[in-house]
């Protein structure tokens, strides 16, 4: 019978075995697909119980902070948004009912502690081992109260965005969006988000207009294409041209900005001037002359065509570009596929986002090199140390030292004599660019300004957007993108 | 060092084991449980004591580690109990004194000569298959998540099937013994009496909704059949009986089919008809809730675990996430808690205390004692299979059991009755050769 018994042994025995090899399954491997899964609650309720970091501003005011609950004897921290609206877009939420958004999603491994980081593992298994509650990492971000408040107040009954970066090290100090919603409210009230008054349709105001909104960036294109112009060796400021009013492009008549009976005319002019004054007929020629392919390619030098590099959620972010339907256009011939002279002033199935924008500022402010944005300065343990810190890195070099001069010279024309001048600050010497870019919708334009200040040691890059406007850029944004510099300016001069 | 040293120096190291970990769960929720956590150890340490005192008496050579294996189960399933709910523990440690009593009782009746219990066998039969129909009585009987398988008599709830379960073991090996020769040249008037009584308890508990128990009680009958006789065509036999039986069933019975059906496809992206408030809903809410939700919580516990006490087991606004977890689903309790590292420590116990059941079988030197080794050693293996294997979607789930771990004071009861037997067997053959 022994043999029997050791037959029926190998199948008791293997039968645990079984049950060790499916445990692993389910603890190992498939693990990752299960957390993942919408219905379980078991990972949704477990990390309310890590005490989450902090989040907050440059000047440590607090925007997500915590608010404890007891349940069943378990402690539970739930987030709280004392700032309301006014930073909702970047920070985003976290909430039970629905999955995150904004920093409190892409940084998610940070504040709750979870991050790959030596120290903070070390940290969260010590206390795992003691018991303890876990611990996040806190966040301290680049933005600017003070300056966002100001951006948020001249948004107001709006639907545009303003971000503002320090072009030396990309810091984003300014990154508003309108309309907003209080993070607050997702939990508790959802519908009340969504059924909000706005002046624009769809109002989406959980969307992150800065980096997400792509709006047609009109005559602010101008300074990538001067660029172009110059940096090529093809033009100098002097160039002369001649401005009937129009340009021909595919034997039709491109008529400049203005009544479009009659409209401006400005006869024989210089490269200075036709930024000065942005006349569409001088960008429209330079665009024939240099290609499609040439243009896209400075575009493509100050970011256009990649995600912009932020550390908000992938999915909140959208490239600058041509555009096709929803599709980011890619033309494999430019020639026949693209427009150039329609191009070089920004229209032609162009979309940027505002960050973009103010990275095509912040660029020609930085002596042609552009910086990589970032909103996170740094990571700070729960005990205080800095856990990282994000370095100013360079993004690329877009243009010439030499060009970005000579960019920023006829910026400062824009604004002292020309069509950006409600952007002047007394004292302060601005560089700045208008746009107004045609929506498809008759009387309907999408407002421009990108500027930067102090011309000389620029401390700020702004770029402003307001959608469905009946004004010029120039009467709308610019004023705007002023307030913004001069609280920037206003504040501490270097913290 | 002697047997029951060794027993008394691994029943040490299991007491501190449990003192640690009532220790852990004290520490870790100190606003729901009091200090009192820490006497549930000394207490439960003291009843070890007292069990390993009626071993030296009366089973002084049998072996010294299946004792101190079943107070580590019982201590682990003691302290999660208490960490889920601390009013199931002082219950479920009463219900350890009785069990243990019963240990004695049965180690002080049988320790002269168990084989007597051989010229009972009828008697144990009969027993099982009344015990298995109590619940169906009516006034006593109550049906629990569409089973039937609990007696109460006033306050006290029971759960006969796992007593019968030891019952059916000791007919089948006095049966067995005695036919085996005759039985595996395969003259079928000789199936008769077993095939009686075997197929009633399997009519009673399919009657019964039991299908845990049915395929235990079925498992149990081949391994059993296949040692006493060697034949393994009877196994082949017997699976493909039961593959059809199944088929039958799948097609007849609609809780069976709904077992498969959750078994096989427990996620669905579109919304099913839900029996359980006739309303459309994906079935990971509705028919497959409980496994879903239990393979979560193992997934939580991933590597290392949560840490004992420290695991999610309830909604924000308190309510609980997992449907019984003390009884039928203490595994993925632990799992969550433990992690792989300490549920695979705890399967390895168990496989170790097969392993020991199944060389005890192997020293016993008469054909009783061996079949009766090896039906109680496979009772415990093949249960702790078929709930686990459940929970981890090896194979159908069906409520049952985790042998000295669960919740449920008929269980533990009949496991310690099953370790009483498989020490008097290991005692008999280990005298014969001291």
């Amino acid at each position: 019978m022994n043999r029997q018994i050791a037959k029926l042994a190998l199948v008791g025995v293997a039968l645990v075995a079984a049950l060790i090899v499916a445990t692993t399954y389910w603890q190992t491997w498939a693990t990752a697909g299960l957390n993942d899964r919408q219905d379980n609650e078991i990972q949704r309720v477990a990390q309310f119980s890590i005490k989450r970091g902090l989040i907050r501003a440059a000047d440590g005011t607090v925007l997500a902070s915590n608010r404890i609950r007891k349940v069943g004897g378990q402690t539970l921290y739930f987030r709280r948004y004392p700032q309301g609206g006014l930073f909702a877009h970047v920070v985003g939420y976290s909430t039970q009912s629905r999955s995150r958004s904004g920093l409190e999603a892409s940084q998610n491994d940070y504040l709750t502690g979870s991050s790959s980081n030596l120290h903070t593992i070390l940290n969260t298994t010590l206390d795992r081992i003691r018991g303890a509650t876990i611990k996040g990492d806190n966040l301290w971000l680049t933005l600017r109260p003070g300056a966002q408040r100001i951006a948020m107040r001249d948004l107001q009954g709006k639907c545009g965005a303003v971000v503002a970066i320090d072009p030396r090290n990309g810091k984003v100090l300014v990154m508003a969006s309108r309309p907003t919603f209080d993070p607050n409210l997702v939990e508790r009230n959802f519908e009340r988000i969504n059924n909000i008054r706005s002046s624009c349709r769809p109002a989406a105001p959980l969307l992150n207009r800065s980096t997400d909104g792509l709006y047609a960036p009109g005559s602010t294109f101008k300074v990538v294409t001067a660029s172009a112009a110059l940096d090529t060796g093809r033009y100098t400021p002097e160039s002369r041209f001649v401005d009937p009013g129009y340009c021909i492009e595919y034997g039709k008549k491109v008529r400049n900005a203005g009544n479009p009976e009659a409209p401006e005319t400005f006869g024989s002019v210089n490269l200075i001037t036709g930024l000065q004054h942005s006349i569409n007929s001088v960008f429209c020629n330079i665009g024939k002359t240099l290609g499609a392919e040439r243009v896209l390619g400075y575009a493509k030098r100050y970011g256009f065509y990649e995600d912009p590099p932020l550390e908000t959620p992938g999915n909140e972010r959208s490239p600058s570009g041509l555009y096709h339907g929803s599709k980011l256009f890619r033309p494999t011939d430019p020639v026949s596929q693209v427009d150039p002279g329609r191009l070089a002033f920004g229209q032609e199935a162009l979309l940027a986002t505002p960050l973009q924008m103010a990275m095509v500022a912040a660029g020609v402010a930085n002596g042609g090199v552009v910086m990589k944005p970032h909103v996170v300065d740094r990571v700070t343990g729960p005990g205080g140390g800095v856990i990282a810190r994000t370095h100013a890195a360079k993004l690329r070099r877009a243009v010439s030292t030499q060009t970005a001069q000579e960019v920023t010279s006829m910026m400062i024309a824009a604004v002292e004599g020309g069509t950006g001048g409600a952007a002047q600050i007394p004292g302060i010497r601005v560089a700045g660019k208008t746009g107004t870019a045609e929506t498809g919708i008759d009387g309907r334009y999408t407002s421009w300004f990108i500027a930067f200040a102090p011309a000389e040691n620029p401390r700020i890059a702004v770029a402003v957007v307001l959608q469905d406007q009946t004004g010029f850029g120039g009467q709308v944004a610019a004023p705007i993108a002023r307030d913004v510099m001069q609280a920037i300016l206003a504040g501490r001069s270097n913290p | 060092m002697t047997a029951r040293n060794r027993e008394l120096a691994n029943l040490v190291v299991v007491g501190i084991l449990t003192a640690l970990g009532f220790a852990s769960v004290y520490i870790a929720r100190q606003e729901v449980v009091s200090t009192a956590s820490l006497s549930y150890a000394g207490f439960f340490f003291a009843l070890y004591l007292a069990a390993h005192v009626v071993a030296r008496l009366t089973v002084p050579f049998s072996d010294p580690y299946l004792l101190p294996m079943a107070g580590l189960l019982t201590g682990i399933g003691l302290t999660e109990i208490y960490r889920l709910n601390p009013s199931d523990a002082f219950r479920q440690g009463l219900w350890i004194v009785v069990a243990l009593a019963a240990f004695a009782v049965t180690l002080f009746l049988l320790q002269d000569d168990y084989r007597r219990l051989e010229s009972y066998k009828y008697l144990f039969g009969v027993s099982a298959i009344a015990l298995l129909v109590l619940p169906a009585l009516p006034v006593i009987g109550t049906r629990v998540n569409g089973a039937r398988l609990w007696v109460h008599v006033g306050p006290l709830q029971f759960q006969p099937g796992e007593l019968a379960k030891v019952f059916l073991i000791v007919f089948l090996a006095g049966y067995l013994r005695e036919k085996r020769e005759v039985l595996a040249q395969g003259r079928l008037k000789d199936f008769g009496p077993l095939l009686l009584i075997w197929g009633g308890a399997m009519l009673v508990l399919i009657e019964t909704n039991d299908l845990g128990s049915a395929l235990l009680y079925f498992g149990i009958f081949l391994g059993m059949l296949y040692v006493a006789t060697g034949r393994a065509l009877y196994v082949a036999l017997g699976g493909g009986l039961f593959l059809a039986g199944a088929f039958g069933v799948y097609h007849l019975v609609g809780h069976v089919r709904d077992r498969i059906t959750i078994w096989l496809h427990p996620w669905t992206d579109h919304a099913v008809y839900c029996s359980i408030n006739g309303k459309q809903l994906p079935r990971q809410d509705c028919a497959s809730y409980q496994l879903v939700k239990s393979l979560y919580s193992v997934a939580h516990g991933s590597w290392f675990g949560t840490g004992l006490g420290k695991g999610t087991f309830t909604t924000t606004a308190g309510g609980d996430l997992i449907p019984y977890l003390n009884t039928d689903f203490i595994y993925s309790a632990l799992a969550q808690e433990l992690g792989l590292v300490g549920v695979a420590a705890l399967l390895l116990v168990y496989m170790l205390f097969v392993a020991r059941g199944f060389k005890i079988a192997m020293l016993a030197d008469d054909g009783f004692s061996k079949l009766l080794a090896i039906g109680l050693t496979f009772a415990f293996a093949l249960q702790t299979f078929i709930i686990v294997g459940g929970i981890l979607r090896l194979i159908p789930l069906t409520g049952i059991t985790l042998p000295f771990v669960s919740y449920g004071g008929s269980s533990v009861v009949a496991n310690f009755v099953l370790l009483a037997g498989l020490l008097l067997v290991s005692n008999r053959a280990n005298a014969g050769r001291a």
